[in-house]
């Protein structure tokens, strides 16, 4: 196991460092027992990095990037965001749930616009316009939640995000909740938005896959107590092709680093 | 008919018309065959009924039991949903009042009825103070669950987005818990008609309740009391039919059926 004490930021990132998580250790303390979750992680993300977290469920990396957004204080070390230690929940850096974040009841235009009580009411209506197109939800700006599908409903909470523009956006596992069909759809749509939107991402996933597909550089990291395994530089300009011989020695790689024989 | 198919709209009406007919049939029946002299046929009620509408007594019975009831339930949903959000959104609050609420909680009523008297003295509002009693607790309890159960996905969202705790509240908390209080409402609002009928027993000279008692005490008129009970009755299901009609409004339809 390599020690990664500092990660370097990807060279192919010539950007200036966005996010740099300094020592961060979590421990949870429950019903007497202390449970170490997060163990001396070090990390720079890039500005306009799409950075993928890899690991096996429950290892902490939700916690990780809980601990980013400001939801969670770390027991030890510190986040800096833009140079500022981060101290809480910020519009700046937006988190995005699994699909059952959106608030049921408002409409499509009444979550975009949620963030948007600073606006005029002008400016917000432009605002969400722009977001329903961008993430091609015409047509159902007066519907509620309950009436879109799965991948409807995760496309509206990264539009619901997006409108607020942020500098970064911090989704834990988005898709996990959808098919695989949708799921593969999602992923382009997302890529096409951070493209478009040129925003900091950081993507918590289990799925090595779409974190091969997605990403410039992927967080591997171990079981609990979390600790950074290896990272893993994805240099495959997209977009990627998804049977060419890189990306497939980069993914066994990775099945490889976890301890994962490729084969069912 | 399967239990899995849809019924169709005529069939939400046609059986329960038949249930109803076969219940009339058979009482019907089982006064005459029993030749009871004081049991009232289904005919005899009508009859009395009629007589009461004659009178001009019916409506006026009816709107003074709604009437108390709107007065005693408003003021219980005015003052227990505020309440119950307070209590909701304060932990430190509950930890104080709970247990008080939990004490009166499970004390009917009806057993207020002697203290309201020497309150508010024989009259409306002895009854409405022992609606807004009934009524009171379950929309407190029901508004302080729907804070309580609000999922911590959807504060976090709210703090993300730089909310106030006001903001916190006003947008996220209240709409999120609405489901759960509508739901405490209804609860409340039954309770309210059941309550409405025992006050009026004791406390008043009018109303539907007032109408049971008199009807047996003056002249042993039982066509008399159980059309005052099929009045209470109906509209009591009238009542809770208007109210099931809030569940479908949209902005508050997700928290009554399960999402696919």
């Amino acid at each position: 196991m390599s020690q990664a004490t500092s990660a370097p930021v990807a060279s192919a990132v010539k950007a200036k460092v966005k996010v740099s998580v300094e020592g961060i250790g979590m421990i949870f303390k429950r019903d007497g027992t202390s449970t170490s979750v997060l163990e001396d992680i070090n990390l720079e993300v890039a500005e306009g990095e799409f950075l993928c977290i890899l690991g096996p469920s429950g290892c902490g990396k939700s916690t990780l990037l809980n601990t980013i957004a400001g939801f969670l204080a770390p027991t030890s070390g510190r986040v800096m965001i833009g140079g500022e230690a981060v101290r809480g929940p910020d519009p700046r850096r937006i988190f995005v749930f699994q699909e059952r974040g959106v608030f049921p009841w408002l409409t499509v235009e009444g979550n975009i616009g949620f963030g948007l009580f600073k606006l005029s009411k002008e400016e917000r209506g432009q605002r969400i316009a722009h977001y329903v197109k961008l993430v091609g939800l015409q047509g159902f700006e007066k519907a509620y939640p309950q009436e879109l599908s799965g991948g409807m409903k995760q496309r509206l909470e990264v539009a619901r995000a997006l409108a607020v523009n942020p500098d970064m956006l911090l989704l834990d596992e988005p898709f996990g909740a959808l098919d695989s069909i949708t799921r593969l759809i999602m992923r382009g749509e997302l890529l096409r938005i951070w493209e478009a939107e040129k925003k900091t991402i950081i993507f918590v996933t289990h799925d090595i896959e779409e974190a091969v597909q997605l990403s410039d550089r992927v967080v591997v990291m171990s079981a609990r107590p979390a600790r950074i395994q290896q990272i893993v530089e994805i240099d495959i300009p997209h977009p990627r092709d998804i049977s060419a011989p890189r990306y497939l020695e980069l993914r066994d790689g990775i099945f490889e680093q976890i301890g994962l024989a490729h084969k069912v | 008919m399967n239990s899995l198919s849809q019924p169709a709209k005529w069939e939400k009406v046609f059986w329960p018309l038949v249930s109803a007919s076969l219940l009339l049939v058979a009482w019907h029946y089982a006064v005459r065959y029993s030749g009871s002299k004081i049991f009232p046929s289904p005919l005899d009620v009508q009859e009395g009924m009629a007589e009461l509408v004659r009178k001009g007594v019916l409506l006026r019975y009816i709107a003074d039991s709604l009437r108390r009831v709107a007065v005693g339930y408003l003021s219980a949903a005015f003052l227990g949903i505020p309440l119950g959000l307070m209590l909701g959104w304060f932990p430190a609050a509950s930890r104080v009042v709970n247990p008080v609420i939990q004490m009166m909680r499970p004390i009917s009523p009806i057993a207020w009825i002697p203290i309201a008297i020497i309150w508010f003295g024989v009259g409306d509002a002895a009854a409405m103070y022992l609606i807004f009693l009934g009524a009171f607790f379950p929309i407190v309890v029901a508004a302080m669950n729907g804070v309580r159960n609000v999922p911590s996905m959807f504060r976090r969202a709210g703090r993300n987005f730089g909310l106030s705790q006001m903001q916190l509240l006003s947008k996220i908390v209240f709409p999120a818990a609405i489901p759960q209080i509508i739901i405490g409402l209804r609860i409340a609002l039954g309770i309210a008609w059941l309550v409405v009928v025992a006050a009026e027993m004791v406390a008043v000279d009018s109303g539907l309740g007032y109408l049971v008692i008199d009807a047996r005490n003056s002249g042993k008129r039982y066509d008399l009391v159980v059309a005052a009970m099929l009045l209470i009755g109906g509209i009591g299901l009238a009542l809770d039919i208007g109210f099931r009609s809030l569940e479908k409004i949209k902005s508050v339809r997700w928290g009554f059926r399960y999402e696919s």
